[in-house]
């Protein structure tokens, strides 16, 4: 018998032997397993494997060859570390990763037989509630893409409620979230009118009011902003529904709702956010985890899964997906949003971090993250030349250096401190934003680390 | 055969379980193992919590205004919250505990190198905005997995940044609207075949174009007649689906991909299915401009029940230029950089925008690479052989038993698609579904395709022994027997799972979505 296997018979995630195969190929009636694939050209058929590519390779080879490149990346907890704009580092208690490793959960497909996926489904459930609650939205959804996918789908979905196309977005929206939709809005007609962020000590609460209209589907404001500001949503809210226009609030870093008022609360109509900074990490920008919340009466408008509580023939509480109605696998080109996946894992992981947290420990972690937030802007504003944008601030702040920030965070880089991110990098080409530098801080920023970012600050700086 | 567990299961015993259905009732609900599990919401306190921070000096910024109470959220301690979600995990089906034939799905073994892969510092514990040169490991996982990407499916370069497959649909009609664009055309329709799934017309229209349904032709493939005819200067490209939905491999696709160009429009392939043919043909080889390649299904990234996933775009030369920003490219003196805004209008001045924050799914990359890595070329080749391999014995050995719509015309790849066909009045595809899970296991993918009638579509996948193909063979002639007879407990299964069937209208009608002291 001719082997049927193309040298690597031994392969460890395969099973089969060449004993099975050609037992199996007998079965079927063919000679071997290329017969299968007579429907394919044969001038598109390749004769073996792909020139230039290596052939399998061992565990502990494929360990080896993946640890270096690990090794050839500067890491967060390695040396002091202030990043945030948008992914935030913060501590995530062991027991999290643990439990999402569960092969139950770890391995399983979207809950579509609700009998046997009972699990999955109580804990969106769950998630759900959390997100409705923190946001302070009457509901919320089993999850998005990222922060920046859900910002548009607010947009998208207030232009369905409103029936209209324009969306005024807040200069202090974060510039990846505001490109995301400007790359949409090319392609659907939708208006955006962006604006670039200013270095106010106070967001841009009174431009953005001015500029809502009658035309207007949605306002959107980030809730702080990137700079780290903290604008004030009832405000902004109140001036867009007076003009049947939609308030959309944007978290990105949801720990700073422990301290703060949640948005919905504040009147904001939908909360969209990123969920990275509870239980799921930096991962160098994804997956990540998008958050959705919005009113009750929008509910039918919104993308993405929903899970929800009914019974089982026996009577028995029980969870299961609903209101598909909206969805592509229902209503293809009508679909609400073509999403198909959530973001399932991180939503776990982003639960399980919370319920260990409860509200009261997320206040205690967003209170650390802020008092160490003060404790860096007070040493940093003692270098000569720096001084703080903010007048007001959670966990994230601005600050102006004498030169350009870029410059600077590749300085301090090299004298093995991430000390925040260059506002250029985000926008860049604006000379006025040019010296902007934002800095985050949590729970995990140490004495030890303030001080070495003032030092290295300070000696870049002289 | 040495049979060390006399007294367990083995094959010839059949299914000779006894009913339980008559059992007493419990005080707590549970019976033995089978644990039930309350809402956090009832288990959970607002004076418990399972993480310690130390303190802090200082106090809190005098301007800022603090919210009056915590969020109103219950907490756990430790303990509670390791038993909370592992008696959740119980209620569920995974790949970890049996066959999981879903079809299209591609549940196939998550290999536990990849988790400790994705776990490594340099990965995982890296920020989106360091500076380039702290991150090189981390571009060079995307560089690499890239590389690998680009010459598996025979294309000019590859879109890493999208989050999951209909992101990945949603980036390549972008590069065919901005290569449209470029050229001064208006053209607005997409073509989709009526087979094909639901994201493809919903990211048509999300994109902003209008959709128009290709029939199916007799044998399970796009009419390639019908699809050639409906071509024209108003047609901007074609979504076609390959393998298919059917489980069948396009044989026209060259065909239709060279009338498509001619007539002025592109190829989009949805790649939902490359796992069938990974190694053995290249999508770039048969015409196509972009396709999506779900690192979830053909790659194994874990689906943690219902992703992440990932959904990197290869691009023909044609669209190469329009390719989302950021990407990485290399540098000087053997270093890698990142193509972002600053840089766009030097490196990539048709890029056609940002889909998203950041880089995409960093942690689906590693995973996907180290399973690469892992099999090699060889065993790419090998994997897609076995998974056609095992859907067509599946097949073969069914088709008796239950109507394959397709299964005269010649080999099925990765998937067997069977039907309700000949099944007892009243007894539907739902009920043989729900019976599998009395069973042990998942159901295959039910109603879907569309064009089939009560359509039953069962992916193996490479990782099933024989012998697990086997058993569930078995179980599947006891089935489809079941429902052609007209089994009455088949209605009303699934008997022994967590829950019985479950009112789905109820859900619906109105929807309970949060949590609530009644």
């Amino acid at each position: 018998m001719p082997p049927m296997s193309r040298g690597c018979k031994r392969m460890r995630y395969l099973p089969l032997s060449d004993h099975d195969r050609g037992e199996m190929l007998a079965t079927i009636g063919v000679p071997d397993v290329d017969a299968l694939f007579a429907d394919v050209p044969a001038d598109a058929r390749l004769a073996g494997p792909i020139a230039g590519l290596p052939g399998h390779a061992s565990e502990m080879a494929v360990e080896r060859h993946m640890a270096r490149l690990s090794a050839d990346s500067l890491t967060a907890g390695q040396v002091p570390f202030f990043l945030g704009a948008g992914a935030y580092r913060h501590h995530v208690p062991a027991s999290v990763d643990h439990l999402i490793q569960r092969g139950e959960f770890l391995t399983a497909y979207t809950p579509y037989q609700p009998e046997i996926a009972q699990g999955t489904l109580q804990v969106l459930f769950e998630f759900q509630t959390q997100v409705a609650r923190l946001f302070g939205t009457d509901v919320a959804n089993a999850s998005l893409y990222d922060g920046s996918t859900a910002c548009w789908e607010a947009i998208a979905m207030a232009g369905r409620i409103t029936r209209r196309s324009k969306a005024v977005l807040s200069g202090g929206l974060h510039p990846h979230y505001v490109g995301t939709a400007q790359t949409m809005a090319r392609f659907t007609g939708d208006t955006l009118v962006a604006a670039q962020p200013a270095l106010a000590a106070r967001s841009d609460d009174d431009a953005l009011i001015a500029a809502i209209d009658g035309e207007t589907s949605c306002v959107l404001v980030q809730y702080p902003d990137v700079l780290g500001r903290i604008p004030d949503v009832a405000r902004i809210a109140a001036a867009a529904q007076a003009k049947g226009a939609l308030l959309i609030a944007v978290v990105t870093e949801p720990v700073a709702l422990g301290l703060i008022d949640s948005p919905g609360t504040l009147g904001a109509d939908i909360v969209v956010g990123e969920g990275q900074s509870l239980g799921v990490g930096l991962q160098f920008g994804g997956p990540y985890l998008g958050l959705f919340g919005c009113r009750e009466k929008f509910v039918r408008q919104m993308p993405g899964r929903l899970c929800g509580e009914t019974i089982d023939a026996d009577g028995k509480r029980a969870f299961v997906l609903t209101l598909s109605t909206r969805e592509q696998h229902i209503r293809r080109e009508k679909a609400t949003s073509n999403i198909c996946t959530n973001s399932g894992l991180c939503a776990l992981a982003f639960s399980i971090h919370l319920s260990l947290l409860g509200g009261e420990g997320l206040s205690r972690m967003a209170r650390a993250s802020h008092l160490r937030a003060v404790q860096t802007a007070q040493a940093l504003t003692q270098v000569a030349g720096v001084a703080l944008v903010n007048e007001t601030y959670v966990n994230e702040f601005t600050v102006t250096l004498p030169r350009a920030a870029a410059e600077v965070v590749d300085a301090l880089a090299a004298r093995r401190v991430l000390g925040g991110v260059a506002l250029s990098r985000l926008v860049p080409g604006q000379a006025d934003l040019a010296n902007a530098l934002i800095v985050a801080t949590s729970e995990l920023t140490s004495d030890e680390d303030i001080a070495a970012l003032a030092a290295a600050l300070a000696e870049v700086l002289a | 055969m040495t049979v060390l567990n006399p007294s367990g299961w083995r094959p010839e015993m059949g299914e000779r379980v006894s009913a339980t259905l008559d059992a007493p009732a419990t005080v707590t609900g549970n019976r033995a193992l089978h644990l039930e599990e309350p809402l956090l919401f009832e288990v959970g306190r607002m004076d418990h919590c399972g993480v310690d921070f130390d303190e802090v000096a200082g106090s809190p910024l005098a301007g800022l205004a603090l919210r009056a109470a915590p969020v109103d959220l219950p907490g756990l301690s430790e303990p509670e919250a390791v038993r909370h979600y592992t008696r959740l995990s119980r209620q569920n089906y995974a790949i970890d505990l049996g066959l999981f034939p879903l079809g299209s799905c591609t549940m196939k073994h998550n290999p536990r190198l990849d988790e400790k892969v994705a776990r490594m510092p340099g990965f995982a514990d890296v920020h989106p905005l360091q500076p380039v040169g702290t991150v090189q490991g981390a571009l060079k996982v995307i560089d690499q997995l890239a590389d690998w990407l680009v010459k598996l499916t025979g294309m000019a370069a590859v879109a890493m940044t999208p989050k999951a497959g209909a992101h990945g649909e949603l980036c390549g009609l972008l590069a065919i609207r901005a290569a449209l664009d470029a050229r001064g055309d208006k053209r607005d329709v997409i073509l989709v075949p009526e087979s094909a799934h639901g994201t493809n017309p919903a990211t048509a229209a999300f994109a902003g174009f209008k959709v128009e349904s290709i029939p199916a032709s007799n044998d399970g493939r796009v009419d390639t007649a019908a699809l050639i005819a409906k071509l024209g200067a108003h047609v901007a490209g074609v979504m076609i689906t390959n393998p298919n939905t059917c489980g069948l491999f396009e044989r026209d696709l060259k065909t239709i991909a060279d009338a498509v160009h001619g007539a002025g429009g592109y190829v989009y392939c949805d790649g939902a299915n490359f796992n069938a043919i990974v190694g053995r043909v290249r999508p770039g080889d048969l015409g196509v401009d972009a396709m999506h390649i779900n690192l979830h299904k053909t790659f194994s990234t874990p689906h943690g029940g219902g992703g992440p996933g990932a959904g990197p775009v290869v691009l023909s030369e044609a669209l190469a230029p329009f390719a989302p920003l950021p990407f990485v490219v290399p540098g000087s003196g053997g270093a890698l950089r990142l193509v972002e805004e600053a840089q766009a209008a030097a490196d990539a001045p048709q890029a056609f925008g940002r889909m998203c924050a950041f880089h995409g799914q960093m942690g689906m990359f590693s995973r996907a690479l180290a399973y690469i890595l892992s099999h090699g070329a060889d065993g790419l080749a090998q994997a897609s052989g076995d998974a056609v391999l095992n859907a067509n014995y599946v097949l073969r050995r069914l088709e008796h038993v239950l109507h394959a719509p397709f299964g005269a015309a010649g080999p099925c790849m990765h998937e067997a698609l069977f039907s309700d066909d000949g099944f007892a009045e009243g007894f539907a595809t739902l009920d043989l579904a729900k019976g599998l899970i009395d069973e042990g296991y998942h159901p295959m993918t039910v109603y879907f395709p569309l064009v089939v009638h009560g359509a039953m579509l069962v992916e193996p996948t490479e990782t099933e022994s024989k012998a697990g193909l086997d058993q569930f063979i078995t179980a599947m002639e006891s089935l489809g027997a079941r429902a052609k007879a007209g089994d009455p407990a088949l209605k009303t299964a699934p008997h022994f799972a967590p829950r019985r069937r479950v009112d789905e209208t109820r859900a619906a009608r109105k929807p309970r979505l949060v949590w609530s002291a009644q």
